[in-house]
């Protein structure tokens, strides 16, 4: 069996992951390991980021971050732990400058500034990009760059983290194994960061690439820490629907409408915002969750479009404004083909982000002492709501405070040569590598489980669906240990599936068992048997694992 | 209403060290606009879930994973497109060891342990 030492062990190799690598050898870690379910640096949630990155660099006009502050916090709907928000603030613009220096290539205004633009949701023009539709390809390119530069680190692609190791009450390490043997393997460090991104994929709609199954979730939960906000799933209100679109993230059709005011139809041809209330302004005013709502109200009412979503048309746009702003881009979606001045495109809400996460301090620490969380895994900065642009400088500084604050917490401690639970879960491995007969294989209970997830727990929510919701996932984990495993050896799917289903049971327990205990709307929390927010209810939802592997929800404070 | 359609796909299988080259092949049906990476997870969820595919970022080609050879030529799966009645051929990367179905050995080190 294979094992490795390091001083910092960071797991997920998106932008967090990699950022948090880079601040562990700043902070003088010599043994930096980042491993990742896919590939280090192509995976996860960043390589697909769009275009906007906000952070009060006041090149466009006057900012500062308290600013930027005021208006996370007013988006986070009372919900935002302010000091995760004012560290992303603060610090958004030291990582952005960072990045400009390592040369990503920051789209520039005429006179030589930065380019910041409006986003929904920002007082101001602040939100910079490389390109539109490629800022996340840039910028996950730049820190691979910058990665492979750095001797200390060590990154392993395909390879899954199944279990953290915790001994004493610390965590120690993990346990997990590597795709192409399918043989389990150890890791002792003396620190952990999860950036293990969020759980888009548990829903069946979603814009998530293959490792975004909320599998980082449930390593905490099973290893003790808590979970916060766990309710908070971001639904991107018009992800593409149809024709079918190849080569492009779902998420494209946001500055189409912004720029361009694309009118929203119902499948009748008829505009529809303004029966749920909406002013829509030329341009993009609609706020995301009354979008959602009225999208997804049209297709409840019979009102959808053939796919089960509504239309999105350009065509009074005219031709020409449509390739003036959007030209390369237009030509690229018509070689698809999709012509917009010629007919409509098909949207719906689709999930998108994840608000909750591990309940992390200023220092980026969990509850369980030794374990680090950054990104979209971890938790607070966001509230009940997402602001746009946030996402990617929260991995960013997130990621660079985790792996700094994680080397001065290794600093003087050993690695344990045999830490509590590492046979027990090398076992586990073993067992599962060797193939087990069963009627269904993971990947089936995981189609289940996605389709639980998106009619019972998605952008609207009841409490007799929410408890339905949870039976059914209270089942699928007790079907769990009876799925199908081939006895492959190397290169399994079945096998990956199977850890995979495992993790995304337990955060989508954590999410239905939140989401059940909130009985108000709020943010991206939308219940509709409790349409209003309750003041009382202004506290935030912890998520725990008990000895017995049952997910508990409870307010604190 | 969106058009159907129905490929053939023969896709090599097999691990490393395999003497004699197999290949399974599979009906798939879809919709227009369709991509291969598509039919094979199609495949893996309706007829065999053992398919080894190489991906990461599914849809958006931002990861670059899923280059194979389809009939011979090196694309990628996540943008080629299905075309009704055709039969499509796919090899892991050509030139590479075969690690298992599409999987081929890309990064000779495959990164060494500290």
């Amino acid at each position: 069996m294979r094992h490795f030492d390091a001083d910092i062990l960071i797991i997920g190799a998106g932008g967090a992951g990699m950022y948090a690598a880079l601040g562990a050898v700043k902070g003088g870690a010599e043994r930096v390991l980042l491993v990742d379910k896919s590939m280090i640096g192509r995976g996860g949630a960043t390589v697909m980021a769009q275009m906007t990155v906000a952070a009060a660099l006041a090149e466009e006009c006057p900012d500062s971050w308290e600013s930027h502050l005021e208006d996370t916090i007013a988006a986070g709907r009372g919900l935002c732990e302010e000091e995760l928000s004012a560290l992303l603030c603060r610090e958004a613009p030291q990582r952005i400058r960072e990045l400009d220096g390592w040369r990503i290539g920051w789209a520039r205004r005429a006179d030589g500034r930065i380019a910041q633009v409006s986003a929904p949701g920002h007082s101001r023009p602040r939100c910079c990009y490389v390109d539109f539709l490629a800022t996340g390809t840039a910028l996950a390119q730049t820190l691979r760059r910058r990665i492979v530069r750095e001797s200390a680190i060590t990154k392993i692609d395909t390879f899954t983290v199944t279990d953290l190791l915790v001994d004493e009450g610390e965590c120690v390490g993990a346990a997990g194994f590597d795709f192409a043997a399918c043989e389990p393997a150890t890791i002792a460090a003396k620190a952990v960061v999860l950036a293990t991104g969020g759980l888009s994929r548990i829903f069946r709609r979603n814009s998530a690439s293959a490792n975004l199954g909320g599998e980082g979730y449930a390593l905490a939960l099973q290893a003790g820490a808590l979970l916060r906000d766990m309710e908070f799933v971001q639904f991107f209100p018009i992800g593409h629907l149809a024709p079918r679109l190849v080569g492009v993230d779902p998420i494209l059709w946001d500055p189409f409408r912004y720029k361009l005011g694309g009118k929203l139809l119902n499948g009748k041809g008829e505009e529809f915002l303004d029966c749920y209330g909406s002013d829509e302004e030329p341009g993009y005013t609609t706020p995301r969750d009354l979008l959602t709502y009225a999208i997804t109200k049209e297709v409840a009412a019979g009102r959808g479009s053939p796919k089960g979503g509504v239309y999105l048309s350009f065509a009074h746009v005219g031709k020409e404004r449509i390739d003036k702003a959007f030209g390369p881009v237009v030509e690229r979606l018509r070689t698809g083909g999709v012509d917009l001045e010629k007919g409509p495109v098909e949207v719906a809400p689709i999930a998108h982000y994840h608000m909750g996460g591990v309940r992390v301090g200023a220092r980026l620490e969990s509850s369980l002492p030794g374990l680090f969380a950054a990104g979209e895994a971890a938790g607070g900065a966001n509230g009940a709501n997402r602001l746009s642009g946030n996402a990617i400088p929260e991995a960013l500084v997130f990621g660079e405070n985790a792996g700094r604050f994680a080397a001065e917490y290794a600093r003087g401690r050993q690695n344990l040569s045999s830490p509590q639970g590492a046979r027990e879960a090398v076992d586990r491995l073993r067992q599962a590598a060797a193939g087990r007969k069963g009627e269904k294989p993971a990947l089936a209970l995981l189609e289940e489980l996605r389709d639980v997830m998106w009619n019972a727990v998605g952008p609207f929510r009841n409490e007799s669906a929410l408890e339905d919701a949870t039976q059914r996932i209270g089942a699928l984990r007790r079907a769990l240990p009876l799925a199908a495993i081939a006895p492959v050896k190397g290169f399994n799917p079945m096998l990956a599936d199977w850890f995979e289903l495992k993790g995304s049971l337990v955060a989508a327990e954590a999410v239905a068992r939140a989401a059940t205990l909130r009985r108000e709307s709020r943010g991206a929390h939308q219940r509709e048997d409790f349409p209003a927010s309750d003041p009382a209810l202004e506290k935030t939802l912890l998520v725990e694992m008990d000895r017995d592997g049952r997910v508990r929800a409870r307010f604190c404070r | 209403m969106t058009a159907k359609g129905c490929a053939r796909l023969r896709v090599r299988r097999g691990s490393e060290g395999e003497e004699a080259a197999r290949y399974d092949e599979f009906a798939v049906p879809f919709e227009e606009g369709e991509s291969i990476l598509d039919a094979l997870l199609w495949i893996r969820s309706h007829r065999d879930p053992t398919l080894a595919v190489p991906y990461s970022c599914i849809n958006a080609n931002a990861c670059k994973a899923c280059a194979i050879a389809i009939d011979g030529r090196v694309q990628y799966a996540c943008t080629t497109r299905l075309l009704d009645g055709r039969v499509f051929t796919l090899e892991p990367l050509p030139g590479k060891t075969q690690l298992r179905d599409l999987f081929a050995l890309t990064r000779p080190s495959r990164q060494k342990a500290p």
